[in-house]
Formats: C-alpha cells, structure tokens, sequence
C-alpha cells in the first residue's frame, strides 16, 4: 500500500511547523513510522504544539511528542486529568493538534472506551469517513496506579481497541509532589517528607505493568524518552494491535524528583542503566522480551550501574546517600536486583 | 394525563400494543431512538432496561455498541466519550449508582452533551433499600441537566423518546434524566402503544446530528466532536477569566429548555394522540380549588384518583404534577397555584434539615406575590412506603381543614410514618 503522509507534510520552508492535523474524509492510508531522525525532523509533525505550560524539563510532553511521531493516521487523544492536561489547555488556548478530550482524573479509560464505542457504531452504519480512527489515552501514575486502576481495568476486560499511555512521573506531581502508588520506595514527597522516624515513602510501586499483563491485553510495554526509538516502535505497535494495549513510560519531574532542568533524559537513562526501570514489551503470543538497552545489559551483565547512579541526581533521594541510612540503600538495590532477576527468568530472549 | 386526540399521524391501531413494565418500556424507546452507544452498569430497580436492551444487541436487532462497563461512574463516562465523538449516547441507573455517577453528571452538563439517563428512582444508602423514593434524583438536581419524571409507563416510553428530541435541540444541547419511579413503574406491567420503528426515526430526525460552532480556528463552523477533520479540544482547563461565562451559557441554555419541552410535547400529540399536560406540568381541576396538592411521579396517579372522589362530593381540590423538575417552572406553576388558599407540596425526598425539594422551589415561585397560599409540606414514601389512597385522603382533608382555619401550624408534615 502507497503510504501517505498528513496533506501538509513535508513542511514547507518558511511554515509555522504548529499546524493542527486535518484529516479530510477521504483521507486514506497510513502514516509512515519513521526513525531516521533527519527524515522525522523533515517530514513529522507532532501532535503537542508549541506554547504549551510543562514546566522546564519535562519529560511528559518528550513522551507525548514522541508517540505522536508514531500515530498511523486519525488518531482522537484522551487525556486524564494531570500535569499534561492542565498544561496543554488553559482555555481558550490548546497545544492539541489531534481531537482531544479530557474527562475528569479517573475515567480516562471509559471515557476512551465511550469513544471508541462511538466509532465502531459509526462504522457499523457508514458514517465513519477513514478506515480506521485510533484512540490513545494518556493518564499519569495518579490516575493509572491509583484513581484510574478500576477504570482501566474495566476497558481492558471489555477488550476495547486503543493504547493507554501512562507518564509515570511517580508522584502526583499537578496537585505539589505527593506520593502515589507509583511513588518508588524511600522517595520523599510531600505527604511521605523524610522526618525523624519515617524515612521517605516506606512501600514499593506498584507493578503496573505487570497488572496490565496480567489481563492478557494484546500489548503491553514499558518505556522511556531516552530510549525513543524503542518508545516509538512499541507506541506503533500499541496503536496497530486489534484491543487494549499499555505502554508504560517513565516521565521524570525535575521540581519532584529535585534535579536539574536539564536531566530529563539522562536520569531516564539512569533508571534503565541502574535496571530499576527494565524496558520490555509482553505479548500474549511471545511473552515478555527485553528491549533496547536493557537487553544489551542481560547480554552483558556488567553494564548494570548500581542504584545509587540513579538516586545521585535526585534531591528526593538524597537522605539515602548518608551513611546512617546505607541500610536503606542495600534494601533498595535488592529489591531491585530481585526484580530484575524475575525479569530475566521470565524474559524468553534473555540469555540462559 | 394522557389526553386524546382526533387524529394522530399515527393513529392507536397503527400503534403496537405491548405489554411491558416500565423499564422494559424505557429499552423499547431506546431500542427505536438509533442509539449508537449504550453504557450501563446493573442496579435494581433498573437493571430491566439494560437487561432487556442487550437481548436487542443481541439478536442484532439495533446498531447500537452495548459498553459493559465495570461501573456506574464509568457509564457516565463511557457516555460522555460517546457523547463527544459524536455519537447519540444513552444510560440507566438508580439510587447509589446515580450518586456514584455524580462526578461526571456535571461533566456530561457541562460539555453540552445530550446525553439521556433513565433513572428508576430508588431510595440512597444507608440502610440499604431497593425501593422508590426521589432521594437518588434530587442529589443531581443543581448538575445541569434537564430532568423529567414520568407518572406511568407509556409515559416512560413516550418521554425517553422525546428526551433525545429535547436534549439534541440546538437551543438546549443539555444532558436529560427520565425518572421512574422504582417497582412503581420500573417492576408494574401496563399495556402501552409504541410507534413504529420509522416513525420514532422521523420524529428524532434519524441519527444524531451534531451541531455546528463557529471556533476561531477555522474559517467555516466546524462540527462540535472530536472529528480528526476538523479538531477540537474538550474538557479544557479553564479559569477564573472564562468558567463563569460558561457557566451563564449553561444558565441561558436551561431558560431555554421549557419552550423545547412544550413544543416536543405538541409534535407527540399530533404524531401519536398523547400529551402530558404542557409537557412541563399537568394541572387537573386547579381553576376553582381551594386545596392543590403538587406531586411528582407515578403518585400523580393516586391523587388524581383522591381528587376526582373528592369533587363527587363537593370539594374545592384540584391537583397538579409536576413533570419537568429541572428547570423548575417557578412562575407557570405559581400562575396555578397563586388563587387556592392551601398547597399541599408533596415531596418523595427530604434535604435533611430542612424540606422536601420541591417545597423549597414552591416557596420561592410564591415569594413575591403579594396574596398567595399557605404552604405545606407532605413527606411521604421514602424507601418506597407506600402512599395508599386513603393517606392522600387524610392528607386532602387535613388541608381543607388549614384551608378553614385560614393558618398552617405544622409546616413539615411526615405522611405514612409511625409516630
């Protein structure tokens, strides 16, 4: 099949590159997946335009930009409440160049499934222009690990076809750095502060993805921005799989996790380096197999940093680096290698 | 009170007869409104509705996409996605399940989605109880959307049909909730006349059609849906310089709902011979009475009887239902009421520390008249007691007595309560 691209694709010199995406009704075809980073500059547009209100140095709207460089045509946004939500559309202004809606915090996958819904009724009765209408989610750690779960849950049972994209910036970083189920161990956060007794958060995450893989949804994956080839080929397939699909990302807050406005990537980079944040992908068919740079470290074990390479660049972490909580530390990094290990005896292309 | 007509388009034995109860009156209406998505969670009383609307998923015998979802709050939800892509979104629900939907029941409101919401009425927790009252719907009274109760059950099926009519008109574009009461209607069977399947298509205009607005954007109106031709975002943050304006807009929406309420009323009667009252109220022997009694739902029914009983002997009684609760009809209803010397106001619900509901919306409307009424407050049926005629009998003649006396000494009354 001839591929086509959006009508206004190649830019043309001299064009604001912010331009909504029109898709008119007898738009057919797909959009090209492209990792060549000077044809992508060249001929993608990203669905999150300039102007919006992240903060500096956030990695949510890298996520969002880059899974929109792997949306395969018409493509409706759903949006839980959350930092990109509240960021990108302070009324009357929007950096959403795709339809989009936000429902309320909790609901983003119903929402999803109502929409998705409604497409396959217009389908049904001709009323659908495009051969096919993608719906992507995108939730943050508040409201997937902890608000949303029932909801999410729910919509991957029914089997509905489209690819919940959670940020996981581990906290709830809107409302000001309070901890959430997604909140890692030991993190401080304004409702787990580091005092006197208590230490930081005193539970471990929530093994999202592995609950998503749980339901037997055709996808699930996990992801950083600082892996974005990885990120956008496992957002490609989430998209073109027929039913639910899940992609974890890894979204890092420099005014939660305290580092500098310059580290998004470098500290995403850190978490799969250290292997507190495995990157993988699970299918029903094959099961779980590592990706990128964490199957390079399952080949070559020896490219496993301590967790302590992760923890440096983060002020929420700092309390661990004294000596009188090295305790702390040892306990951190066994639960990680104990993960890890769980990993790799599940991974079906890790070495034996 | 359903009033006949010389001749309908649709004339009674064109009709199908069909023996239903309430809720399964409510799938059959939803079944001939071309829905396109269904959402809904079960909850007794009105578990019938999706019950029944299932087996026409089914049997294929409607396009509609039937969500399971895993909860009431997710129904709401999954309908105001539908909702917004576009398409004619429906749901039922009852009492806790309604409350658990409130959230998004002012999301749905405030995106102008007309979405419609069976809801047979049923008493909130704690205790828990299955059966009729009006508690569920007065918790979403103030959520902005249009709320219409219904006194049988051709009624359910005539209004469920004229809700889309009403929610999908251009002047309102609000969310609608039909309210029946629990077991009352949702469980009674009843023999009702259903239109054919076309003719629910013509009077609704076929599929939804969505509005156009005009955005900055765009050089020509656009489609108001999220349409990856001409994209929108819906559900914005937005702030102290833009919410309170469209907030007037939702305002401005609701004064427009009654005219739309009465006209779809009037293009019911001439397409099938049936109407309730203006659509908005059904006053019955009002003109000359000294005692009305206000009343919503199936109970309309038992007073009615009181009141014909009553006139055979000579009383001064005269009744009205109120059928559209939101947006109230303050000043058509204290045009009824102004003349009769005692109101009795009966309320299915109670807002804890202070009145029924509707008691507190006849009060306003009467405020500002100069003679008017006295006012009293009946409270009856919560956790569906039962309002047998001769309470309301007792009820009619203690208000005949204040009517006497010429003054009210128990403003709030409790009706079929043990002392």
């Amino acid at each position: 099949m001839a591929q086509q691209t959006l009508p206004q694709i190649p830019i043309k010199k001299g064009e604001p590159a912010y331009k909504l995406w029109i898709f008119e009704p007898e738009w057919k075809g797909e959009l090209p997946l492209i990792l060549n980073p000077r044809q992508l500059a060249e001929q993608k547009r990203a669905a999150i335009l300039p102007g919006h209100r992240l903060c500096a140095g956030c990695a949510a709207p890298i996520i969002v930009k880059l899974a929109s460089f792997a949306f395969r045509g018409p493509t409706i946004v759903v949006n839980a409440t959350g930092c990109l939500e509240v960021a990108t559309t302070i009324f009357p202004y929007t950096s959403w160049a795709v339809p989009w809606i936000h429902n309320a915090f909790e609901n983003a996958a119903a929402t999803a499934s109502g929409v998705e819904s409604a497409i396959k009724a217009f389908k049904k009765t001709g009323r659908l222009p495009w051969d096919h209408v993608d719906v992507v989610v995108f939730g943050g750690d508040g409201g997937t690990f902890d608000i949303g779960l029932q909801s999410l849950s729910g919509a991957a049972e029914r089997g509905h076809d489209f690819l919940y994209i959670l940020y996981d910036n581990e906290a709830y970083m809107n409302t000001g750095i309070q901890r959430s189920g997604g909140t890692p161990k030991y993190a401080w956060t304004t409702t787990s502060p580091v005092g006197s007794v208590l230490p930081g958060k005193t539970q471990h995450k929530k093994p999202i993805a592995d609950i998503m893989v749980a339901h037997r949804i055709p996808y699930v994956a996990t992801a950083t921005p600082a892996h974005w080839l990885d990120l956008m080929k496992k957002v490609r397939k989430g998209i073109e799989v027929n039913g639910p699909a899940f992609i974890h990302a890894l979204s890092s807050c420099d005014r939660g996790w305290r580092h500098d406005t310059a580290l998004a990537i470098e500290v995403s980079r850190r978490a799969v380096d250290t292997c507190y944040f495995p990157l993988w992908e699970w299918t029903p068919e094959k099961g779980y197999m590592l990706t990128d740079r964490s199957l390079s470290i399952a080949r070559n074990p020896k490219l496993k940093q301590p967790i302590e390479r992760f923890l440096e660049v983060q002020g929420r972490f700092k309390h661990l680096l004294r000596p009188e909580n090295r305790h702390l530390l040892r306990d951190l990094q066994e639960w990680v290698d104990k993960v890890w290990e769980d990993l790799l005896n599940r991974a079906v292309n890790a070495p034996r | 009170m359903t009033e006949a007509v010389k001749t309908p388009h649709i004339p009674l034995e064109k009709q199908k007869l069909l023996t239903v109860n309430g809720d399964e009156a409510v799938a059959w209406a939803a079944k001939q409104s071309l829905v396109d998505v269904v959402a809904a969670y079960p909850i007794t009383p009105q578990t019938i509705i999706v019950e029944k609307f299932s087996e026409f998923v089914a049997n294929g015998e409607v396009h509609t996409e039937f969500v399971p979802v895993e909860s009431e709050h997710s129904a709401m939800s999954a309908c105001v996605g539908a909702a917004a892509a576009g398409a004619r979104a429906f749901t039922a629900t009852a009492a806790n399940g309604l409350a658990l939907m409130w959230e998004i029941l002012y999301i749905a409101a405030s995106l102008r989605l007309p979405i419609v919401l069976a809801v047979a009425n049923r008493a909130l927790s704690a205790p828990i109880n299955i059966h009729c009252d009006h508690s569920d719907a007065m918790g979403m009274r103030d959520a902005g959307w249009v709320q219409l109760f219904v006194e049988n059950v051709q009624e359910a099926y005539d209004t469920t049909i004229q809700a889309f009519k009403i929610a999908e008109d251009e002047r309102v574009l609000l969310p609608v909730a039909v309210n029946l009461d629990g077991f009352f209607l949702s469980h009674t069977l009843e023999n009702i006349h259903i239109l054919p399947d076309e003719a629910v298509h013509e009077f609704l205009g076929g599929y939804r059609k969505v509005p156009k607005v005009k955005v900055d954007y765009f050089d020509e109106e656009v489609p108001l849906m999220l349409n990856p031709a001409r994209p929108l975002s819906f559900g914005p943050l937005d702030l102290y310089d833009y919410y309170f304006e469209h907030k007037m807009h939702q305002v401005e929406a609701m004064k427009r709902v009654p005219e739309v309420v009465r006209e779809v009323n009037e293009k019911w009667y001439e397409l099938t011979g049936r109407k309730y009252g203006d659509g908005v109220l059904v006053p019955y022997e009002v003109e000359d009475a000294d005692v009305i009694v206000t009343v919503l739902g199936s109970t309309g029914g038992t007073v009615r009887h009181i009141v014909k009983k009553l006139r055979r002997e000579g009383k001064k009684v005269g009744m009205v239902r109120i059928r559209m609760f939101r947006p109230f009809p303050h000043k058509e209803l204290a045009e009824i009421l102004k003349n009769a010397k005692v109101v009795g106001v009966m309320d299915r619900a109670i807002s804890f520390g202070s009145y029924g509901p509707s008691f507190l919306e006849i009060n306003t409307a009467l405020y500002d008249y100069k003679e008017k009424p006295l006012l009293v407050n009946y409270v009856y049926g919560l956790g569906g007691r039962d309002a047998p005629p001769e309470l309301l009998e007792k009820m009619f003649h203690e208000l005949l007595s204040d009517a006497e006396k010429g003054f009210v000494e128990k403003k709030l009354r409790f009706l079929g309560v043990r002392e």
